[in-house]
Protein backbone atom coordinates (compact mmCIF):
# COMPACT_ATOMS: atom_id res chain seq x y z
CA UNK A 1 0.00 0.00 0.00
CA UNK A 2 0.89 3.28 -0.49
CA UNK A 3 2.23 5.64 2.21
CA UNK A 4 0.20 8.04 1.19
CA UNK A 5 -2.92 5.89 1.18
CA UNK A 6 -1.86 4.39 4.46
CA UNK A 7 -2.24 7.54 6.53
CA UNK A 8 -5.83 8.27 4.46
CA UNK A 9 -6.45 5.11 6.12
CA UNK A 10 -5.83 5.69 9.62
CA UNK A 11 -7.49 9.40 9.34
CA UNK A 12 -10.56 7.78 8.52
CA UNK A 13 -10.38 5.23 11.20
CA UNK A 14 -9.80 8.34 13.75
CA UNK A 15 -12.22 10.24 12.13
CA UNK A 16 -14.78 7.27 12.62
CA UNK A 17 -13.87 7.01 16.17
CA UNK A 18 -15.04 10.11 17.02
CA UNK A 19 -18.15 10.40 15.18
CA UNK A 20 -19.20 6.92 16.49
CA UNK A 21 -18.61 8.16 20.11
CA UNK A 22 -20.93 10.95 19.49
CA UNK A 23 -23.47 7.88 18.11
CA UNK A 24 -22.99 5.77 21.43
CA UNK A 25 -23.89 8.48 23.41
CA UNK A 26 -26.73 9.37 21.10
CA UNK A 27 -28.24 5.41 21.58
CA UNK A 28 -27.32 5.20 25.15
CA UNK A 29 -29.46 8.45 26.15
CA UNK A 30 -32.05 7.25 24.48
CA UNK A 31 -31.72 3.72 25.27
CA UNK A 32 -31.51 4.45 28.76
CA UNK A 33 -33.81 7.57 28.86
CA UNK A 34 -36.62 6.17 26.74
CA UNK A 35 -38.20 3.72 28.59
CA UNK A 36 -39.22 6.20 31.33
CA UNK A 37 -40.95 8.47 29.07
CA UNK A 38 -42.88 5.26 27.45
CA UNK A 39 -43.43 4.45 30.90
CA UNK A 40 -44.97 7.70 32.57
CA UNK A 41 -46.37 9.04 28.64
CA UNK A 42 -45.03 11.71 27.05
CA UNK A 43 -47.83 14.08 27.65
CA UNK A 44 -47.17 13.44 31.75
CA UNK A 45 -43.39 13.81 31.12
CA UNK A 46 -43.26 17.27 29.64
CA UNK A 47 -46.73 18.52 30.47
CA UNK A 48 -46.71 18.11 34.51
CA UNK A 49 -44.12 19.97 36.89
CA UNK A 50 -44.47 17.55 40.24
CA UNK A 51 -41.19 16.38 39.85
CA UNK A 52 -40.47 13.61 43.05
CA UNK A 53 -38.81 10.85 40.96
CA UNK A 54 -38.28 8.60 44.16
CA UNK A 55 -42.26 8.98 44.76
CA UNK A 56 -43.12 8.72 41.27
CA UNK A 57 -43.70 11.59 39.88
CA UNK A 58 -41.98 12.73 36.94
CA UNK A 59 -43.15 16.16 35.19
CA UNK A 60 -40.12 17.87 34.78
CA UNK A 61 -42.48 21.12 32.81
CA UNK A 62 -40.95 23.66 35.32
CA UNK A 63 -37.21 22.72 34.42
CA UNK A 64 -38.37 23.00 30.26
CA UNK A 65 -39.62 26.10 31.12
CA UNK A 66 -37.24 27.54 33.30
CA UNK A 67 -34.06 26.22 30.84
CA UNK A 68 -35.97 28.39 28.32
CA UNK A 69 -36.60 31.57 29.93
CA UNK A 70 -32.72 31.28 31.56
CA UNK A 71 -31.56 30.93 28.03
CA UNK A 72 -33.96 33.41 26.82
CA UNK A 73 -32.69 36.20 29.54
CA UNK A 74 -29.11 35.14 28.49
CA UNK A 75 -29.80 36.56 25.29
CA UNK A 76 -31.55 39.46 26.19
CA UNK A 77 -28.55 40.58 27.76
CA UNK A 78 -25.84 38.56 25.63
CA UNK A 79 -26.55 39.52 22.50
CA UNK A 80 -26.91 43.58 22.78
CA UNK A 81 -23.34 43.48 24.49
CA UNK A 82 -22.09 41.14 22.41
CA UNK A 83 -23.44 42.22 19.20
CA UNK A 84 -22.32 45.76 19.48
CA UNK A 85 -19.07 44.92 21.02
CA UNK A 86 -18.55 42.65 17.86
CA UNK A 87 -19.28 45.27 15.91
CA UNK A 88 -17.32 48.03 17.58
CA UNK A 89 -13.95 45.92 17.35
CA UNK A 90 -14.61 44.67 13.71
CA UNK A 91 -15.79 48.14 12.35
CA UNK A 92 -14.64 51.07 14.40
CA UNK A 93 -11.52 50.23 16.19
CA UNK A 94 -7.95 50.40 14.79
CA UNK A 95 -6.23 47.29 14.39
CA UNK A 96 -3.59 47.62 17.23
CA UNK A 97 -6.71 47.54 19.93
CA UNK A 98 -8.64 45.18 18.12
CA UNK A 99 -4.95 42.65 18.32
CA UNK A 100 -5.40 43.62 22.17
CA UNK A 101 -8.77 43.64 22.64
CA UNK A 102 -10.50 39.87 20.88
CA UNK A 103 -7.72 37.46 22.45
CA UNK A 104 -8.46 39.01 25.48
CA UNK A 105 -12.05 38.77 25.00
CA UNK A 106 -11.51 35.33 23.65
CA UNK A 107 -9.95 34.75 27.30
CA UNK A 108 -13.42 35.25 28.98
CA UNK A 109 -14.42 31.74 27.29
CA UNK A 110 -11.21 30.01 28.57
CA UNK A 111 -12.31 30.95 32.59
CA UNK A 112 -14.25 27.66 34.01
CA UNK A 113 -17.88 28.12 34.85
CA UNK A 114 -17.13 26.93 38.17
CA UNK A 115 -15.23 30.12 38.70
CA UNK A 116 -18.45 32.32 37.30
CA UNK A 117 -20.67 30.68 39.72
CA UNK A 118 -18.66 31.18 42.80
CA UNK A 119 -18.26 34.86 41.52
CA UNK A 120 -22.12 35.14 41.26
CA UNK A 121 -22.79 33.29 44.77
CA UNK A 122 -20.58 35.53 46.18
CA UNK A 123 -20.74 38.70 44.70
CA UNK A 124 -24.16 38.89 42.55
CA UNK A 125 -26.43 36.78 44.75
CA UNK A 126 -26.25 39.04 48.08
CA UNK A 127 -26.11 42.16 45.08
CA UNK A 128 -30.06 40.73 43.93
CA UNK A 129 -31.00 39.88 47.45
CA UNK A 130 -29.90 43.02 49.45
CA UNK A 131 -31.27 45.27 46.55
CA UNK A 132 -34.30 43.48 44.50
CA UNK A 133 -35.24 40.78 47.32
CA UNK A 134 -36.00 37.73 47.24
CA UNK A 135 -33.37 34.77 48.34
CA UNK A 136 -30.67 35.96 45.26
CA UNK A 137 -30.13 33.05 44.32
CA UNK A 138 -32.93 33.28 41.12
CA UNK A 139 -33.60 33.12 37.34
CA UNK A 140 -32.37 36.69 37.50
CA UNK A 141 -29.08 36.10 39.06
CA UNK A 142 -28.82 32.93 36.24
CA UNK A 143 -29.45 35.11 33.40
CA UNK A 144 -26.86 37.33 34.68
CA UNK A 145 -24.22 35.38 34.69
CA UNK A 146 -25.21 33.00 31.80
CA UNK A 147 -25.65 36.20 29.84
CA UNK A 148 -21.59 37.28 30.63
CA UNK A 149 -20.99 33.80 30.19
CA UNK A 150 -22.17 33.39 26.23
CA UNK A 151 -20.37 36.80 25.69
CA UNK A 152 -17.36 35.41 23.93
CA UNK A 153 -18.83 32.89 21.96
CA UNK A 154 -21.11 35.53 20.39
CA UNK A 155 -18.46 38.17 19.85
CA UNK A 156 -15.82 35.99 18.41
CA UNK A 157 -18.28 34.85 15.83
CA UNK A 158 -19.88 37.67 15.08
CA UNK A 159 -16.60 39.37 14.75
CA UNK A 160 -15.34 36.38 12.24
CA UNK A 161 -18.75 36.94 10.32
CA UNK A 162 -18.29 40.91 10.40
CA UNK A 163 -14.66 40.50 8.79
CA UNK A 164 -15.58 38.08 6.50
CA UNK A 165 -17.74 40.93 4.24
CA UNK A 166 -15.79 41.92 1.51
CA UNK A 167 -13.87 45.23 1.65
CA UNK A 168 -15.32 46.24 -1.50
CA UNK A 169 -18.98 46.20 -0.12
CA UNK A 170 -17.63 49.24 2.35
CA UNK A 171 -15.70 50.92 -0.14
CA UNK A 172 -18.49 50.79 -1.97
CA UNK A 173 -20.81 52.24 0.35
CA UNK A 174 -18.33 54.98 1.19
CA UNK A 175 -17.86 56.35 -2.26
CA UNK A 176 -21.56 56.75 -2.52
CA UNK A 177 -21.17 58.98 0.23
CA UNK A 178 -22.44 56.57 2.99
CA UNK A 179 -21.31 57.35 6.38
CA UNK A 180 -19.23 54.61 7.97
CA UNK A 181 -22.04 54.15 10.52
CA UNK A 182 -24.79 54.08 7.14
CA UNK A 183 -22.69 51.28 5.81
CA UNK A 184 -22.32 48.71 8.65
CA UNK A 185 -25.76 49.31 9.43
CA UNK A 186 -26.90 49.08 6.09
CA UNK A 187 -24.06 46.97 4.11
CA UNK A 188 -22.47 45.25 6.39
CA UNK A 189 -24.94 43.75 8.97
CA UNK A 190 -27.03 42.26 6.46
CA UNK A 191 -24.27 41.03 4.56
CA UNK A 192 -23.04 39.25 7.55
CA UNK A 193 -26.30 38.52 8.92
CA UNK A 194 -26.40 34.59 8.34
CA UNK A 195 -22.92 34.58 10.50
CA UNK A 196 -24.09 36.61 13.36
CA UNK A 197 -27.54 34.33 13.47
CA UNK A 198 -25.24 31.61 13.88
CA UNK A 199 -22.98 33.31 16.50
CA UNK A 200 -26.56 33.87 18.60
CA UNK A 201 -27.66 30.31 18.26
CA UNK A 202 -24.58 29.00 19.18
CA UNK A 203 -23.97 31.43 22.43
CA UNK A 204 -27.98 30.30 22.95
CA UNK A 205 -26.55 26.41 23.09
CA UNK A 206 -24.31 27.26 25.35
CA UNK A 207 -26.59 28.58 27.56
CA UNK A 208 -29.19 25.15 27.33
CA UNK A 209 -26.45 23.32 28.18
CA UNK A 210 -24.49 25.75 31.05
CA UNK A 211 -24.71 23.27 34.11
CA UNK A 212 -22.13 24.31 36.92
CA UNK A 213 -23.18 27.79 37.17
CA UNK A 214 -26.67 27.73 37.11
CA UNK A 215 -26.08 25.11 39.64
CA UNK A 216 -24.45 27.45 42.16
CA UNK A 217 -26.64 30.41 41.57
CA UNK A 218 -30.28 29.58 40.49
CA UNK A 219 -31.28 28.14 43.22
CA UNK A 220 -32.44 25.44 41.85
CA UNK A 221 -36.31 24.80 43.31
CA UNK A 222 -38.59 22.70 41.68
CA UNK A 223 -41.19 24.99 41.38
CA UNK A 224 -43.25 26.96 38.09
CA UNK A 225 -41.27 30.54 38.63
CA UNK A 226 -43.68 33.57 38.64
CA UNK A 227 -40.83 36.40 39.08
CA UNK A 228 -37.36 36.93 37.74
CA UNK A 229 -36.30 36.61 41.46
CA UNK A 230 -37.65 33.04 42.35
CA UNK A 231 -35.40 30.37 42.22
CA UNK A 232 -35.51 27.64 39.39
CA UNK A 233 -34.44 24.31 38.07
CA UNK A 234 -33.17 23.93 34.72
CA UNK A 235 -32.69 20.88 32.83
CA UNK A 236 -28.91 20.27 32.81
CA UNK A 237 -28.97 21.22 36.45
CA UNK A 238 -31.75 18.62 37.18
CA UNK A 239 -29.20 16.06 35.72
CA UNK A 240 -26.26 17.15 37.45
CA UNK A 241 -27.78 17.70 40.91
CA UNK A 242 -29.58 14.23 41.09
CA UNK A 243 -27.64 12.00 39.11
CA UNK A 244 -24.61 10.81 42.07
CA UNK A 245 -27.46 8.54 43.80
CA UNK A 246 -30.12 7.91 40.88
CA UNK A 247 -31.35 4.34 40.55
CA UNK A 248 -33.77 2.56 38.53
CA UNK A 249 -36.84 4.28 37.52
CA UNK A 250 -35.14 7.91 39.12
CA UNK A 251 -32.20 7.58 36.73
CA UNK A 252 -33.96 6.69 33.87
CA UNK A 253 -35.85 10.09 34.55
CA UNK A 254 -32.71 11.76 34.61
CA UNK A 255 -31.64 10.13 31.32
CA UNK A 256 -34.86 11.23 29.74
CA UNK A 257 -34.10 15.12 30.95
CA UNK A 258 -31.22 14.47 28.69
CA UNK A 259 -33.27 13.31 25.95
CA UNK A 260 -35.25 16.74 26.23
CA UNK A 261 -31.70 18.60 26.23
CA UNK A 262 -30.18 16.79 23.56
CA UNK A 263 -33.75 17.14 21.42
CA UNK A 264 -33.31 21.13 22.64
CA UNK A 265 -29.85 21.26 21.32
CA UNK A 266 -30.12 19.15 18.42
CA UNK A 267 -32.72 21.69 17.05
CA UNK A 268 -30.61 25.07 17.54
CA UNK A 269 -27.53 23.49 16.54
CA UNK A 270 -29.63 22.12 12.89
CA UNK A 271 -30.90 25.55 13.06
CA UNK A 272 -27.52 27.22 13.11
CA UNK A 273 -26.60 24.80 10.25
CA UNK A 274 -29.39 25.72 8.17
CA UNK A 275 -28.99 29.22 8.28
CA UNK A 276 -25.41 29.13 7.64
CA UNK A 277 -26.55 27.06 4.79
CA UNK A 278 -28.89 29.59 3.04
CA UNK A 279 -26.25 32.52 2.15
CA UNK B 1 -21.52 23.19 71.35
CA UNK B 2 -18.37 21.96 70.69
CA UNK B 3 -17.32 22.65 67.33
CA UNK B 4 -16.15 19.10 66.16
CA UNK B 5 -13.75 18.85 63.32
CA UNK B 6 -15.41 19.14 60.08
CA UNK B 7 -16.34 15.50 58.55
CA UNK B 8 -16.02 15.54 54.48
CA UNK B 9 -18.86 16.41 52.80
CA UNK B 10 -21.51 13.82 52.15
CA UNK B 11 -20.94 14.22 48.32
CA UNK B 12 -18.41 14.16 46.01
CA UNK B 13 -17.85 18.14 45.21
CA UNK B 14 -17.20 17.63 41.88
CA UNK B 15 -20.11 16.32 40.16
CA UNK B 16 -21.37 18.14 37.28
CA UNK B 17 -18.17 17.14 34.96
CA UNK B 18 -18.66 16.37 31.58
CA UNK B 19 -22.33 14.75 31.15
CA UNK B 20 -20.14 12.78 28.31
CA UNK B 21 -18.04 11.49 30.83
CA UNK B 22 -20.63 10.23 33.39
CA UNK B 23 -22.74 9.22 30.66
CA UNK B 24 -20.32 7.21 28.84
CA UNK B 25 -18.67 5.83 32.47
CA UNK B 26 -22.54 4.42 33.61
CA UNK B 27 -22.83 1.53 31.55
CA UNK B 28 -19.41 0.32 33.80
CA UNK B 29 -21.17 0.95 36.95
CA UNK B 30 -24.82 0.04 36.17
CA UNK B 31 -25.56 -3.17 38.03
CA UNK B 32 -21.96 -3.42 38.60
CA UNK B 33 -21.82 -1.96 42.52
CA UNK B 34 -19.24 -3.89 44.63
CA UNK B 35 -15.53 -4.86 44.23
CA UNK B 36 -12.95 -5.39 42.00
CA UNK B 37 -12.57 -9.23 41.12
CA UNK B 38 -16.25 -10.18 40.48
CA UNK B 39 -18.78 -11.49 43.07
CA UNK B 40 -16.57 -13.32 45.41
CA UNK B 41 -13.79 -10.55 46.90
CA UNK B 42 -10.60 -12.07 47.81
CA UNK B 43 -10.27 -14.06 51.02
CA UNK B 44 -8.05 -11.38 52.85
CA UNK B 45 -10.23 -8.62 51.38
CA UNK B 46 -13.20 -6.40 52.62
CA UNK B 47 -15.48 -4.84 50.42
CA UNK B 48 -18.06 -2.01 51.25
CA UNK B 49 -19.85 -0.43 48.73
CA UNK B 50 -22.68 2.29 49.82
CA UNK B 51 -23.85 5.73 51.34
CA UNK B 52 -21.95 8.33 50.47
CA UNK B 53 -22.67 9.84 53.61
CA UNK B 54 -20.87 6.90 55.43
CA UNK B 55 -18.34 6.30 52.64
CA UNK B 56 -15.32 9.41 53.96
CA UNK B 57 -15.89 7.81 57.64
CA UNK B 58 -15.83 4.00 56.08
CA UNK B 59 -12.00 5.11 54.07
CA UNK B 60 -10.54 6.37 57.00
CA UNK B 61 -11.25 3.16 59.64
CA UNK B 62 -9.83 1.22 56.58
CA UNK B 63 -7.23 3.02 56.41
CA UNK B 64 -6.24 2.81 60.23
CA UNK B 65 -7.66 -0.60 60.10
CA UNK B 66 -5.14 -1.72 56.92
CA UNK B 67 -2.42 0.17 58.83
CA UNK B 68 -2.97 -2.41 61.74
CA UNK B 69 -3.68 -5.37 59.84
CA UNK B 70 -1.03 -5.08 57.04
CA UNK B 71 -2.02 -8.33 54.98
CA UNK B 72 -5.79 -7.29 55.22
CA UNK B 73 -7.35 -5.02 52.67
CA UNK B 74 -10.96 -3.04 52.79
CA UNK B 75 -12.09 -1.56 49.60
CA UNK B 76 -14.56 1.25 50.13
CA UNK B 77 -16.82 2.19 47.72
CA UNK B 78 -19.73 4.72 47.37
CA UNK B 79 -22.37 4.06 45.46
CA UNK B 80 -25.46 5.68 47.87
CA UNK B 81 -27.47 3.55 50.80
CA UNK B 82 -29.56 1.55 48.20
CA UNK B 83 -27.11 0.29 45.83
CA UNK B 84 -24.65 -0.71 48.89
CA UNK B 85 -27.71 -2.36 50.13
CA UNK B 86 -28.35 -3.76 47.03
CA UNK B 87 -24.41 -5.03 46.77
CA UNK B 88 -25.03 -6.28 50.35
CA UNK B 89 -28.10 -8.55 49.53
CA UNK B 90 -26.45 -10.00 46.08
CA UNK B 91 -22.86 -10.21 48.36
CA UNK B 92 -20.96 -7.59 45.43
CA UNK B 93 -19.65 -6.36 48.62
CA UNK B 94 -19.22 -8.02 51.84
CA UNK B 95 -20.81 -5.25 53.83
CA UNK B 96 -23.27 -2.23 52.37
CA UNK B 97 -22.83 0.82 54.20
CA UNK B 98 -26.22 3.06 54.75
CA UNK B 99 -27.30 6.01 56.16
CA UNK B 100 -30.78 5.25 56.57
CA UNK B 101 -32.99 2.41 57.86
CA UNK B 102 -33.78 -0.33 56.03
CA UNK B 103 -37.15 -0.66 54.55
CA UNK B 104 -39.00 -3.83 54.15
CA UNK B 105 -37.17 -7.07 52.27
CA UNK B 106 -33.87 -5.39 53.05
CA UNK B 107 -34.82 -6.39 56.33
CA UNK B 108 -33.43 -9.63 56.38
CA UNK B 109 -30.13 -8.29 55.86
CA UNK B 110 -27.94 -8.39 59.17
CA UNK B 111 -27.24 -4.71 60.58
CA UNK B 112 -24.29 -3.38 62.70
CA UNK B 113 -25.78 0.62 63.90
CA UNK B 114 -21.85 2.06 63.45
CA UNK B 115 -22.76 5.68 64.82
CA UNK B 116 -25.14 8.03 64.85
CA UNK B 117 -25.58 11.68 62.81
CA UNK B 118 -27.79 14.67 64.04
CA UNK B 119 -29.18 16.77 61.72
CA UNK B 120 -29.05 20.38 62.95
CA UNK B 121 -31.25 22.71 61.91
CA UNK B 122 -29.51 26.27 60.95
CA UNK B 123 -30.65 29.88 60.38
CA UNK B 124 -28.51 32.94 59.60
CA UNK B 125 -27.06 33.97 63.36
CA UNK B 126 -28.58 37.14 63.22
CA UNK B 127 -31.86 34.96 62.97
CA UNK B 128 -33.93 35.68 66.15
CA UNK B 129 -35.65 32.19 66.47
CA UNK B 130 -34.18 30.51 68.69
CA UNK B 131 -36.33 26.50 68.69
CA UNK B 132 -38.62 24.81 66.63
CA UNK B 133 -40.69 22.22 67.29
CA UNK B 134 -40.16 19.65 64.65
CA UNK B 135 -44.11 19.83 63.77
CA UNK B 136 -43.06 23.56 62.89
CA UNK B 137 -40.04 22.68 60.93
CA UNK B 138 -42.64 20.42 58.88
CA UNK B 139 -44.70 22.91 58.55
CA UNK B 140 -41.89 25.25 57.36
CA UNK B 141 -40.74 22.61 55.20
CA UNK B 142 -43.94 21.61 53.57
CA UNK B 143 -44.71 25.15 52.54
CA UNK B 144 -47.49 26.46 54.98
CA UNK B 145 -45.28 29.02 56.55
CA UNK B 146 -43.46 31.34 53.97
CA UNK B 147 -43.21 34.35 56.31
CA UNK B 148 -40.91 34.55 59.57
CA UNK B 149 -43.79 36.42 60.71
CA UNK B 150 -45.46 33.14 60.81
CA UNK B 151 -43.50 32.17 63.79
CA UNK B 152 -43.41 35.52 65.61
CA UNK B 153 -40.75 36.91 63.82
CA UNK B 154 -40.36 40.36 62.14
CA UNK B 155 -41.94 40.01 58.28
CA UNK B 156 -39.81 38.89 56.01
CA UNK B 157 -39.99 36.23 53.72
CA UNK B 158 -38.38 32.64 54.70
CA UNK B 159 -35.80 31.16 52.00
CA UNK B 160 -36.29 27.47 52.98
CA UNK B 161 -33.53 25.39 51.54
CA UNK B 162 -33.52 21.57 50.56
CA UNK B 163 -31.05 19.15 49.18
CA UNK B 164 -31.39 17.25 46.30
CA UNK B 165 -33.52 14.61 45.79
CA UNK B 166 -31.26 11.35 46.92
CA UNK B 167 -29.15 12.87 49.11
CA UNK B 168 -28.83 10.86 52.77
CA UNK B 169 -29.48 13.37 54.74
CA UNK B 170 -32.62 14.67 52.96
CA UNK B 171 -33.50 11.14 53.00
CA UNK B 172 -33.02 11.23 56.61
CA UNK B 173 -34.55 14.74 57.39
CA UNK B 174 -37.67 13.59 54.94
CA UNK B 175 -37.81 10.06 57.59
CA UNK B 176 -37.26 12.21 60.55
CA UNK B 177 -39.48 14.74 59.54
CA UNK B 178 -41.90 15.42 57.10
CA UNK B 179 -43.48 11.41 56.94
CA UNK B 180 -44.84 11.40 53.89
CA UNK B 181 -45.74 15.19 53.15
CA UNK B 182 -43.86 16.31 50.07
CA UNK B 183 -41.05 19.19 50.78
CA UNK B 184 -42.35 22.39 48.94
CA UNK B 185 -41.30 22.48 45.61
CA UNK B 186 -40.81 26.09 46.30
CA UNK B 187 -37.68 25.43 48.61
CA UNK B 188 -34.25 26.02 46.74
CA UNK B 189 -32.09 23.18 46.58
CA UNK B 190 -28.42 22.73 46.94
CA UNK B 191 -26.38 19.67 46.59
CA UNK B 192 -24.24 19.04 49.81
CA UNK B 193 -23.85 20.37 53.35
CA UNK B 194 -21.23 23.11 52.44
CA UNK B 195 -23.17 25.19 49.25
CA UNK B 196 -25.99 24.49 52.29
CA UNK B 197 -24.02 26.29 54.70
CA UNK B 198 -22.67 28.42 52.57
CA UNK B 199 -26.33 29.89 51.46
CA UNK B 200 -27.54 30.01 55.27
CA UNK B 201 -24.58 32.24 56.19
CA UNK B 202 -25.00 34.52 53.64
CA UNK B 203 -28.94 34.98 53.58
CA UNK B 204 -30.51 36.35 56.65
CA UNK B 205 -33.80 34.66 55.69
CA UNK B 206 -32.99 31.27 55.24
CA UNK B 207 -33.32 28.17 56.76
CA UNK B 208 -32.15 24.22 55.91
CA UNK B 209 -30.61 21.53 57.82
CA UNK B 210 -27.41 19.94 57.70
CA UNK B 211 -25.13 17.47 59.14
CA UNK B 212 -24.31 18.33 62.94
CA UNK B 213 -20.49 18.17 62.55
CA UNK B 214 -20.73 20.74 60.09
CA UNK B 215 -21.75 23.64 62.20
CA UNK B 216 -19.58 26.54 62.34
CA UNK B 217 -19.86 29.99 63.90
CA UNK B 218 -21.00 31.41 60.53
CA UNK B 219 -24.60 29.88 61.21
CA UNK B 220 -27.22 29.37 64.17
CA UNK B 221 -28.20 25.97 65.02
CA UNK B 222 -31.81 26.02 66.59
CA UNK B 223 -32.35 23.86 69.57
CA UNK B 224 -35.14 21.20 68.46
CA UNK B 225 -38.12 21.37 71.32
CA UNK B 226 -35.48 22.36 73.58
CA UNK B 227 -32.37 20.31 73.02
CA UNK B 228 -29.19 21.14 71.12
CA UNK B 229 -28.04 18.89 68.65
CA UNK B 230 -24.88 18.41 70.65
CA UNK B 231 -22.96 15.11 70.08
CA UNK B 232 -24.06 14.10 74.33
CA UNK B 233 -27.85 15.04 72.96
CA UNK B 234 -27.22 13.21 70.11
CA UNK B 235 -26.20 9.75 71.45
CA UNK B 236 -28.47 9.99 74.97
CA UNK B 237 -31.30 9.94 71.82
CA UNK B 238 -33.26 13.31 73.40
CA UNK B 239 -31.97 15.26 70.13
CA UNK B 240 -34.78 14.58 67.92
CA UNK B 241 -33.00 14.82 64.29
CA UNK B 242 -31.13 12.29 64.25
CA UNK B 243 -30.14 9.14 61.97
CA UNK B 244 -28.14 5.73 62.34
CA UNK B 245 -24.90 4.56 60.45
CA UNK B 246 -25.48 1.23 59.12
CA UNK B 247 -23.34 -1.77 57.97
CA UNK B 248 -25.29 -4.25 56.70
CA UNK B 249 -24.23 -7.94 55.24
CA UNK B 250 -25.87 -10.62 54.31
CA UNK B 251 -24.84 -13.30 56.23
CA UNK B 252 -23.20 -13.11 60.14
CA UNK B 253 -19.84 -11.22 59.14
CA UNK B 254 -17.06 -13.59 59.51
CA UNK B 255 -13.38 -13.61 58.94
CA UNK B 256 -11.52 -10.43 58.07
CA UNK B 257 -14.70 -8.58 57.74
CA UNK B 258 -15.80 -9.45 61.29
CA UNK B 259 -12.06 -8.05 62.13
CA UNK B 260 -13.26 -4.98 60.32
CA UNK B 261 -16.77 -4.72 62.57
CA UNK B 262 -15.04 -5.37 65.62
CA UNK B 263 -12.58 -3.04 65.14
CA UNK B 264 -15.42 -0.45 63.99
CA UNK B 265 -17.54 -0.86 66.97
CA UNK B 266 -14.23 -1.28 69.41
CA UNK B 267 -13.23 1.74 71.34
CA UNK B 268 -9.85 2.91 68.95
CA UNK B 269 -12.73 2.59 65.93
CA UNK B 270 -15.57 4.32 67.72
CA UNK B 271 -12.86 7.44 68.42
CA UNK B 272 -12.04 7.45 64.86
CA UNK B 273 -15.54 8.12 64.32
CA UNK B 274 -16.01 10.93 67.04
CA UNK B 275 -13.10 12.81 66.42
CA UNK B 276 -14.28 13.27 62.24
CA UNK B 277 -17.58 14.61 63.77
CA UNK B 278 -19.74 11.83 64.39
CA UNK B 279 -21.49 10.36 67.84
CA UNK B 280 -20.38 7.16 69.17
CA UNK B 281 -22.86 4.45 69.18
CA UNK B 282 -21.14 2.51 72.12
Amino acid sequence: MQPGKFTERVLFLLALSSISSLALITIFIFLEGAPLIYFVGLKNFLASSHWAPTKGHFGILAMIVSSLLVTLGAMVIGMPLGLSCAIVLAEFSPTRLKLVLKPTLELLAGIPSVVYGFLGVVWLVPLVRDHLGGPGLSLLAATIILGIMILPTIISISIDALSAVPALYREGSIALGATQWQTVRRVVLPAAASGIMTAIILGMGRAVGETMAVIMVAGNALKLPTSILDPVRTLTSNIALELGYAAGRHREALFATGIVLFVIIMILNLSATLVTRRR
Amino acid sequence: MTPYREPPDSRPASLPHLLAVCLLSLPLLTGAWGCKGGPEPAAHGVCIAGSTSVQPFAEKLAEIFMHQHPRMRVDVQGGGSSAGIQAATQGAANLGASSRELLGPEKQLIEVPIAYDGIAVIVHPANPLNDLSVAQLKEIFMGKFTNWRDLGLPPREMDVINREEGSGTREAFEHLVMGKVEVSPAAMVQDSNGAVREIVAGDPNAIAYISAGLVDHRVKALTIEGVAPTPENVKNHTYKLRRRFLLVSREAPTGSCQQFVDFVLSPPGQQILEKEGLVGIQ
